[in-house]
């Protein structure tokens, strides 16, 4: 029943966006490809995050996996995208999967520090392996719509359905997972490992399944943006993507798939508006150019004082008296449950709750 | 699960819906309109009655921000000068430069925002590799002018693949062939060791070196990649093979950090560094700045006397050139809070080189008439040697003069040279003179 009713939201998104697509200008498309890139990014990290109870910052490095496996599958053996797409999801659980075995043994800063090595040493392989990755310029990849939509079809229309669809598939397939057994445990463990083990749940195998799923994820979403960019180079797979994600999934409300699309939204839209704006009203280059960084600044700290949940959190908190009661065993009627209730849906954000120091071991 | 549950989702999914048709629908009323100018004037995408809209990708924050934000800020001071004195045939050109922060992936999105959003004439002096490369398929597949790319690499002259792009500056091969050719004549059976930096820039001036060096002569080559400032190793190859002559195609940092090298290990050789890699004041404001870090003083001016660069602009300073007189003249009107520095001049003068095709395009131009225009040649400006271009070549300068760099500034060495780009292609010197400055400094 879950399936079926993500899969008809899934398809009336689709055909909104499908509607949207052919009224917008070329532009919009082009942004509108981009933002599902940052969707699907987002949410991958925002599973881990806010599901299963861990950190990455190094899920920039997990999308540069992603987008040189389909630059390579695509320059070398051809492959089509609808294959391109789940191969290179395929490849970056691998990838996944080895950091996610030294990452269930570590937690909090430890973590964080670990996957922030990773973000800054993997892209540099490319420009260690020059000869299969491009170095520094590196791989140039083209997607073109196919023939029978017609030689004028606006090439970014494509890019936007296709980004689109990539991005409905894997929400439909985190927001089931997210329902199913796996993100109940996975949701358990977050909340008190302990308490987990316990009960029967393998902590360490779920916190590992967590970082393969966020991983393809994040491959899927690297594989997204090539096409979009045309491009995959280190240049691409900085640091601050990796930092922006998070931001973007904090920024959104953690744990919820709405959420990542607010974040997605923010990161993709506000440089461009201000970008717009602050050229317009005349602002010296100087100034001009360092207000979008300012925005995007200014918007994180309004967002983190007024909604602490993100914004998907404040947007269910505005709209709670109008809302049907949600079940609640310990808070009062017509407010949201509080943060960490297990029967929590996956549009709920998660606030971490307090954690003391005898929860945090045991973990392996 | 529950009521409530099933509920929610068509909510969450109108609501994915609605937002996404906004945020594209946001303010995409303003755009698209291009030539609201109109009449029989608006020739193309971009041109209206009374306006020429260009856009270009910068890295206005970021790494590369320190130096390169300044050029086109230079080149909008040129615009400015313009403007104010009757525009082009009565347009006045507009300049949108985007922060790309050097990200491709910035650069890719900025660009599609100029072309299908901002409907730009023209894409102009787009800065860097990198950067560039990931737009450079887009730009000649949907047919807009890419001209006077900042960048020195040799693969935006290829007229086949990509008819609408121009480079502009001396290019890397040819740069590296004046200055292999300099070294060979001066310094004869010494000792040669490369340092370059591990991408197109470096690699295409080792392939000019390497086309006039003897190669028995070469002792060591070693190169460095940008993001790796430990550099130790090399220099101690580069010493232990001897080398009385180093040529380094390296940015100004790690010029600056070779140089400090070497003085701590006590070993002296010529220096001859690339013009990318040699500006005075940038070098002598790094090589104090990484001697404070490192708990000591040095006076990098006098850590610069001697290296031997070329140039392919007149020389900064030199007052008695028309041009730089222009330059400054332009810079202290419109642009004074920037240093006049090497940034600047090239700002400025790419953007005369950019007039100068405009008014060659003709009264009503297209996107095809300023390719053609530049095409059929340009009539040299404020580069030291003319320019190559043509139906077949899409270069741009065609040589430099060697300087020396002396109590902070670089003094030209006897003449300028020329050079193609293959590995036969002789070095000559420069038999004409460069034109002086028109007085009413437009084009």
């Amino acid at each position: 029943m879950t399936l079926l009713r993500h899969l008809v939201a899934a398809l009336v998104a689709g055909a909104v966006i499908w509607a949207a697509s052919v009224q917008l200008n070329a532009f919009r498309d082009f942004q509108m490809a981009q933002i599902a890139v940052y969707v699907v990014a987002i949410a991958g990290l925002s599973v881990l995050i806010g599901l299963s109870g861990q950190i990455s910052l190094g899920h920039g490095a997990f999308m540069a996996v992603g987008a040189y496996t389909a630059a390579l599958l695509m320059l070398h053996l051809n492959w089509p995208l609808w294959a391109v797409f789940p191969a290179s999801a395929a490849v970056t659980a691998l990838a996944g999967a080895v950091v996610g075995l030294a990452a269930a043994r570590l937690h909090g800063p430890y973590l964080a520090g670990a996957t922030l090595m990773l973000a800054v040493a993997l892209p540099s392989l490319a420009t260690r392996f020059p000869g299969v990755f491009g170095g520094d310029q590196g791989l140039s990849v083209t997607v073109i719509p196919p023939a029978a939509l017609g030689a004028t079809f606006p090439p970014t229309r494509w890019l936007a359905w296709v980004c689109a669809l990539a991005a409905l598939v894997a929400l439909v397939v985190l927001a089931n997972l997210g329902r199913s057994r796996i993100g109940r445990n996975w949701r358990a463990i977050r909340d008190d490992p302990v308490a987990a083990a316990l009960s029967g749940l393998n902590v360490a195998r779920l916190r590992v399944l967590a970082f393969v799923v966020s991983a393809a994820t994040a491959g899927l979403a690297g594989a997204m943006l090539a096409v979009t960019t045309s491009l995959v180079s280190p240049g691409s797979f900085t640091l601050s993507l990796s930092i922006a994600l998070l931001a973007g999934a904090v920024l959104g409300g953690l744990g919820t798939l709405t959420g990542a699309l607010w974040g997605a939204l923010v990161i993709v839209l506000v440089p461009t508006y201000v970008t717009d704006v602050a050229t317009s009203h005349g602002l010296s280059g100087g100034v001009a150019a360092n207000i979008p960084i300012a925005a995007y600044g200014a918007v994180l700290i309004l967002v983190m004082i007024m909604f602490p949940d993100g914004i998907q959190g404040g947007l269910r908190r505005l709209a709670a008296p109008f809302l049907p009661t949600p079940p609640t065993r310990l808070g009062s009627p017509g407010r949201p449950p509080p943060a960490g209730e297990h029967t929590e849906g996956l549009d709920s954000p998660y606030r971490r709750p307090p954690v003391s120091e005898h929860q945090e071991e045991g973990t392996s | 699960m529950n009521k409530s549950h099933r509920l929610r989702l068509p909510v969450i999914a109108a609501a994915v819906t609605a937002s996404l048709v906004a945020a594209g629908c946001g303010s995409s009323s303003s755009s698209g309109s291009g030539g609201s100018g109109g009449g029989a004037a608006a020739s193309a995408p971009g041109i209206t009655s009374n306006q020429i809209l260009i856009g270009s990708h910068q890295p206005l924050t970021g790494p590369a921000a320190p130096g390169y934000s300044e050029i086109s800020a230079a080149s909008n001071a040129y615009f400015q000068y313009v403007n104010a004195h009757g525009g082009v045939y009565g347009r006045k050109i507009k300049y949108t430069y985007l922060d790309d922060a050097y990200d491709p992936s910035k650069t890719v999105s900025v660009v599609h925002q100029l072309v299908l959003q901002n409907s730009v004439f023209s894409i102009f002096n787009g800065l860097g590799t990198p950067t560039h490369l990931a737009v450079v398929k887009y730009l000649n597949t949907t047919k807009v002018p890419d001209v006077f790319i900042a960048s020195g690499c040799d693969c935006w002259n290829n007229p086949a693949a990509y008819p609408y792009s121009f480079g502009w500056q001396l290019d890397y091969v040819r740069e590296g062939k004046i200055l292999g050719a300099y070294i060979k004549q001066h310094f004869a059976g010494k000792k040669i060791g490369y340092f370059y930096q591990n991408d197109e820039f470096g690699q295409d001036g080792v392939k000019g070196l390497d086309f006039q060096i003897p190669h028995s002569q070469v002792v060591s080559r070693q190169s460095y990649v940008p993001t790796n400032v430990n550099i130790g190793p090399q220099a101690a190859a580069l010493k232990a093979s001897g080398a009385q002559v180093v040529v380094a195609f390296s940015i100004p940092a790690f010029t600056a950090l070779l140089k400090l090298a070497a003085l701590r290990v006590g070993w002296n050789p010529t220096f001859v560094v690339s013009d990318v890699g040699s500006d005075p004041i940038t070098l002598a404001g790094l090589l104090e700045a990484f001697a404070k870090q490192g708990g000591a003083t040095v006076s990098g001016n006098a850590l610069t006397q001697g290296i031997i660069t070329d140039g392919y602009l007149p020389t900064l300073g030199n007052m008695s050139n028309s041009w730089i007189a222009l330059f400054e003249k332009v810079h202290s009107t419109y642009d004074a809070k920037a240093p006049m520095d090497g940034n600047v001049l090239y700002g400025e003068a790419v953007a005369y080189t950019f007039v100068q095709a405009m008014i060659k395009a003709g009264k009503n131009p297209t996107r095809a008439s300023l390719v053609k225009a530049i095409s059929g040649g340009l009539p040299q400006g404020p580069s030291v040697a003319p320019y190559n271009y043509s139906a077949t070549d899409h270069g741009g300068m065609m040589g430099a003069f060697i300087g020396v760099i002396k109590n902070g500034a670089i003094v030209q060495q006897g003449p300028v040279w020329t050079t193609d780009t293959t590995s036969a292609g002789a070095v000559t010197q420069f038999s004409g003179t460069q034109p002086a400055a028109p007085a009413s400094g437009m084009p």
